[in-house]
């Protein structure tokens, strides 16, 4: 196993190019697990740690910029105001330590169903950025995911940076495990109210082969609350809609048993999570209040 | 006395009394490995180093019961930098082992018989390279069908796993696919059952708890000039693993040099061999000492786990609420091989009544051979999965009866001079009703404690924390009491002894004391109260303790709560000797100075000889100074034991009993299925805390575990397959900070005369009424039956 130590984007790029089965590691807490416990064996691992351009983050217009490597200790302490979602997701990553190394641009590389930040980022409407020696590709979140630990990424390219619409109105996010801390999810719900649009985006995670969409359930939802002229006079979400709502976001789910839990229970914890962030997220809305409440971190 | 702690506050506070010796015990001192270990410092068995060690790996088989056609090494012996590679033909001399009965291979013999048997070992020069070269071993299994519970091990044509046994057991056996199996009657069921007024029956389930010790299995064997080996090793009784590697390597017992190393828990996990066995051998077959550690992953395989079970209980209580009659049937899946599955059994089928007085028990225990992974020792050892059922049954009894359900125990409790199921007479403090009464009378937690004067949530305080998944919505408390009892050292007639040596001499002016022992201190703070027992007996404040190792006989087991209660009683009896040689010392020395020397009654203390009223004779350090140091070694034994007639279950089985209750107070978000425990208080009889703050430390790491076992930890075999599902700390959940709730102890000390000091064994007790605590008080939240533990969201669910 040869070890890639680039100093330069570019280089990076040059060495994924030229190596297309290296590894890309920054914080380490995928990949090494997955090296020590002998379950994969690249040829080369490429530490893209020296490239400081990707701990960066940069507010680019409506978007912000998040360097593929930036750590969820910083999008908690920093990003929590624009981003309101993917910091709530942060905090239920792993531990401490964890949250210090693992990044966002690591969760999308994995590509596993149960990454943390996939429901946040699929609510917010993010968009990967996507690099190579070829040139730079813009991919819809919603599309990264092709598969259980897959993604849209040619062999040669490199994750740079996410970009993700600031928050016009409030997000949440929900996750399941059957603990209180340190662990990985049974499944989860992401959720985000967009009043400049007056649209409303979901993402899940870990009830599917891939984290997704609840499109049925967004559409209903969105076409409801027209409807009934909630946005405009900031009253409650009829509760016919938020069952409803929540039932189209169970339905969207495609789980599977498994040790971590079942399927029914997946589907069922789905739709009182998205029944719950709706009202949260509501009530946030009618408030006034677009971040987080004021929950406090462990 | 007794004593109210509250977290954060030292359970020394305001205790002064006893030793005029400071550091004595009764006190509070701290531990020496406390802050090491805190800040990532103490050497551990996996930091174990030696100039041209190799590093050993053991290959494990991926079925859970197959047939070894063929085994071909030869590409992995000629990976550069493997020096060895062992399978069953190279073994040298005695092929098996076992803790009771000897039917573990040493390596797979042809056949193997649960998932993660060892099958073959490397050595090389690097931990990478044994690993690449071991997974060039080529295996050819067939695999055989798989028995996995008690209706396929004892199906007619079942295969048998362990055919033309020769064990104990065999012959009173109903199956050969039955280890042990212990029935206990007394008294007339059939007439009692006539006689009741409520009756409630159940059936129970145990999931498969791992101890989970975050030290993994390591040592490092060294081959000698002699032939012989020395071995490092992380371990719970040092003197049982010589007395089963020893017959491996072919070598006498004084050829293998056995020395703890740094042990990171045990809970039972290290009671049977690991690596002990294959890390000599592989020294001894290459000349170079060779290091061996397992990862979290193979730590699953490497050692056995707690029984899973399946019990089915009925009670029947007269219109009193006085209980009539006990019947059980305990069924424990000891997997692949024995290792202490007798013992277990005889707990469970003892203990299975509880801490209650029940005139009419009959009631039967069994292990069975499976090709699950294989069970033995866990802290509480066969109490802890019947106190889960028969605490259940008596909540239903009591809600039957129209009791509260402490109301209903209250009645039932047993006391000193209660029969045990076993005939056994309690005959020191049973104190269950007013530990029931304690934790009861405790003030509760306050309602909504999540909520914030900000007015958000503090999720943390919540079912499912900081993952965000309630602010208040579904959630329902719930209260659940239970109690048990536990037994103390081994029983059932085994000779349970420890050895102590003890010396008092004069260094540097100052009388100082060495404690040399064989007890494998695992983090229960041993070695701690070794010294408290050393200052307070001999009047000294130096005390040393010699690294614990085969040089001196047997300690026993850090098993079974004995340790402070067997090694102490002997450290204790040393050190008692020592003095009556010492004093015998200053009487020749000085004794022609002052009368007392030869009227009163003489105390060490504080460096010095008194009388017992208070007034110096010599300093200590005059009567040893230019004199050979004064040195003892005793053996000590407990009372006695019989073992329980096979009939009958009768005998005086136990050397003693601990008891311990537990009130849980928990929030369920009754939508999720998830669970906060918000405050699991403890009452608990300690006889007489020798550490105060240990024992607050043993109690809340029992109720923690017992926790674990409530709501989260099993270890996930396919019942199809018999390969385990989660090894790894990422799916075999246990409680983080975030789940592990306030705990206020309550600790009484109500001496047992036969014990020294009075103390009472303290580790397990608090591991048993923890579980149906937790479970009682989330069936009061929901209203569900909830007959298994751990319970799952899916169970609260109905998904």
């Amino acid at each position: 196993m040869d070890f890639l130590r680039p100093d330069r984007w570019e280089d990076a790029l040059a060495a994924k190019a030229e190596h297309p089965t290296a590894v890309p590691l920054a914080g380490g807490t995928d990949v090494m697990v997955e090296i020590n416990f002998d379950h994969r064996r690249p040829t080369h691992l490429l530490d893209l740690t020296r490239i400081r351009d990707l701990y960066a983050w940069q507010t680019d217009g409506p978007d912000v910029r998040l360097g593929a490597a930036v750590p969820y200790a910083r999008v908690i302490a920093e990003l929590s105001g624009p981003l309101p979602g993917l910091a709530l997701a942060a905090r239920t990553v792993g531990s401490p330590q964890i949250r210090n190394r693992g990044s966002v641009g690591g969760n999308l590389g994995a590509a596993s169903p149960a990454g943390d930040s996939h429901p946040a980022l699929l609510a917010a409407g993010a968009v990967v950025e996507a690099e190579s020696v070829r040139g730079t590709r813009l991919l819809p979140v919603e599309d990264f995911y092709t598969g259980v630990k897959r993604n849209a990424l040619a062999p040669d390219e490199l994750i740079r940076a996410v970009r993700i619409r600031k928050a016009a109105g409030p997000q949440q996010f929900a996750k399941v495990g059957t603990r209180n801390a340190m662990v990985i999810a049974v499944c989860a719900f992401g959720l985000a109210l967009h009043p400049d649009t007056r649209t409303v985006r979901t993402g899940i995670g870990s009830a599917a082969p891939t984290p997704v969409r609840a499109r049925a359930a967004e559409d209903f939802l969105t076409a409801a609350l027209d409807e009934a002229r909630c946005w405009e006079t900031g009253r409650p979400v009829p509760p016919a809609a938020a069952a409803e709502f929540a039932a189209l976001a169970a339905a969207a789910c495609n789980p599977i048993d498994d040790v971590r839990g079942s399927a029914a229970y997946r589907r069922h914890a789905v739709g009182v999570m998205a029944r719950r962030t709706l009202g949260w997220a509501w009530r946030q809305y009618t408030d006034g209040t677009t971040g987080e409440r004021g929950e406090r971190c462990a | 006395m007794s004593e109210r702690n509250v977290p954060g506050r030292l359970a020394s506070e305001g205790l002064t009394q006893g030793s005029r010796t400071r550091g004595g015990i009764g006190e509070s001192t701290l531990r020496p490995d406390g802050t090491l270990k805190v800040t990532g410092e103490f050497a551990y068995a996996s930091d174990l180093w030696h100039e041209d060690m190799l590093w050993g790996h053991t290959l494990r088989s991926p079925h859970a019961h197959a047939r070894i056609r063929s085994v071909d090494v030869a590409e992995a012996l000629a990976t550069p930098g493997v020096y060895a590679v062992l399978t069953h033909d190279d073994l040298p001399a005695a092929t098996r082992y076992g803790l009771e009965i000897q039917d573990t291979p040493v390596l797979a013999d042809g056949v193997v018989r649960h998932h993660g048997e060892p099958v073959a070992l490397v050595a090389a020069d690097h931990p990478e390279t044994a690993r690449r070269a071991a997974a060039k071993i080529r295996v050819a299994y067939e695999e055989l069908p798989v028995v996995t519970d008690e209706t396929s091990a004892t199906a007619p044509g079942a295969p048998v796993l362990h055919p033309g046994r020769t064990d104990g057991h065999a012959a009173h056996v109903p199956h050969p696919n039955i280890v042990h199996r212990q029935p206990v009657r007394r008294g007339d069921v059939a007439a009692a059952k006539a006689r009741a007024a409520a009756v409630v029956t159940g059936e129970y389930e145990v999931g498969m708890q791992d101890q989970a010790f975050l030290g993994p299995e390591s040592g490092l064997a060294v081959p000698a000039e002699d032939g012989g080996v020395d071995l490092y090793i992380a371990t719970q009784w040092l003197h049982a693993d010589l007395r089963q590697i020893a017959p491996v390597l072919g070598l006498p017992e004084d050829k293998v040099r056995m020395t703890l190393s740094g042990v990171g828990g045990a809970f039972g996990g290290r009671e049977d061999l690991s690596m002990q066995a294959h890390a000599c051998l592989l020294a001894l077959r290459t000349g170079r000492p060779v290091k061996m550690v397992y990862d979290r992953f193979e730590s699953f395989f490497g050692h056995v786990h707690r029984h899973p079970a399946r019990l089915r209980y009925e009670h029947g209580a007269d219109r009193d609420g006085r209980l009539l009659y006990v019947t059980a049937r305990i069924v424990l899946d000891g997997g692949a091989y024995a290792s202490s599955s007798p013992a277990v059994v005889g707990n469970a089928a003892s203990l299975s009544v509880g801490p209650y007085e029940c005139p009419n028990v009959d009631v039967e225990a069994l292990a069975l051979y499976t090709n699950n992974p294989p069970c033995g020792a866990m802290r509480g050892f066969g109490a802890v999965q019947a106190c889960f059922a028969y605490e259940a049954q008596m909540d239903r009894l009591a809600t039957e009866l129209g009791l509260n359900p402490v109301e209903f125990r209250r009645r039932n409790a047993m006391s000193q001079g209660s029969v045990m199921p076993t005939g056994q007479a309690v005959d020191s403090p049973a104190p269950v009703a007013e530990l029931l009464r304690r934790v009861k009378a405790m003030p509760m937690p306050p309602e909504r404690q999540w909520e914030t004067a900000g007015g958000g949530p503090d999720l943390r305080a919540l079912p499912g924390g900081v993952a965000n998944t309630t602010h208040g919505e579904g959630v329902v408390r719930g209260v659940g009491y239970a109690v048990g009892i536990k037994n103390v050292g081994f029983s059932e007639g085994f000779d349970d002894y420890s050895t102590a040596r003890v010396r008092l001499e004069c260094a540097g002016g100052e009388a100082v004391a060495t404690v040399h022992t064989a007890m494998a201190e695992v983090g229960q703070g041993g070695v701690t109260v070794h010294a408290q027992i050393a200052r307070t007996e001999l009047g000294v404040s130096r005390v040393t303790i010699q690294p614990a190792d085969t040089r001196v006989g047997s300690a026993g087991s850090t098993s079974a709560s004995r340790q402070t209660y067997v090694t102490g009683g002997a450290v204790r009896h040393a050190c008692a000797t020592v003095r009556e040689r010492v004093l015998a010392l200053g009487r020749t020395k000085f004794g022609t100075y002052h009368p007392a020397w030869a009227t009163a009654e003489l105390l060490l203390e504080d460096g010095k000889i008194v009388t017992d009223g208070g007034e110096v004779l010599a300093a200590l350090a005059d009567v040893l100074e230019g004199e050979e140091p004064v040195e003892a070694e005793v053996e000590w034994r407990h009372r006695p034991t019989e073992p329980f007639d096979l009939r009958t279950g009768q005998g005086t089985g136990h050397v003693q009993y601990s008891f311990a209750a537990h009130r849980a107070v928990v929030e369920v978000d009754t939508e999720l299925g998830l669970v906060k425990v918000v405050e699991l208080a403890c009452a608990q009889d300690v006889g007489k805390a020798l550490n105060p703050l240990s024992v607050t430390g043993q109690i809340q790491g029992g109720s923690t575990q017992g926790l674990g076992l409530a709501v989260m930890e099993e270890i996930a075999v396919d019942p199809v397959t018999g390969k385990v599902r989660n090894p790894s700390f990422t799916d075999y959940l246990i409680p983080t900070i975030l789940d592990t709730p306030a705990m206020p102890v309550d600790v009484l000390e109500l001496a047992d005369p036969h014990a020294p000091y009075g103390l009472r064994g303290v580790g397990e007790a608090p591991t048993l009424s923890s579980t149906p605590a937790v479970v009682a008080a989330i069936r009061q939240a929901t209203g569900l039956a909830l007959r298994r533990v751990p319970v799952r969201p899916e169970h609260l669910t109905g998904t």
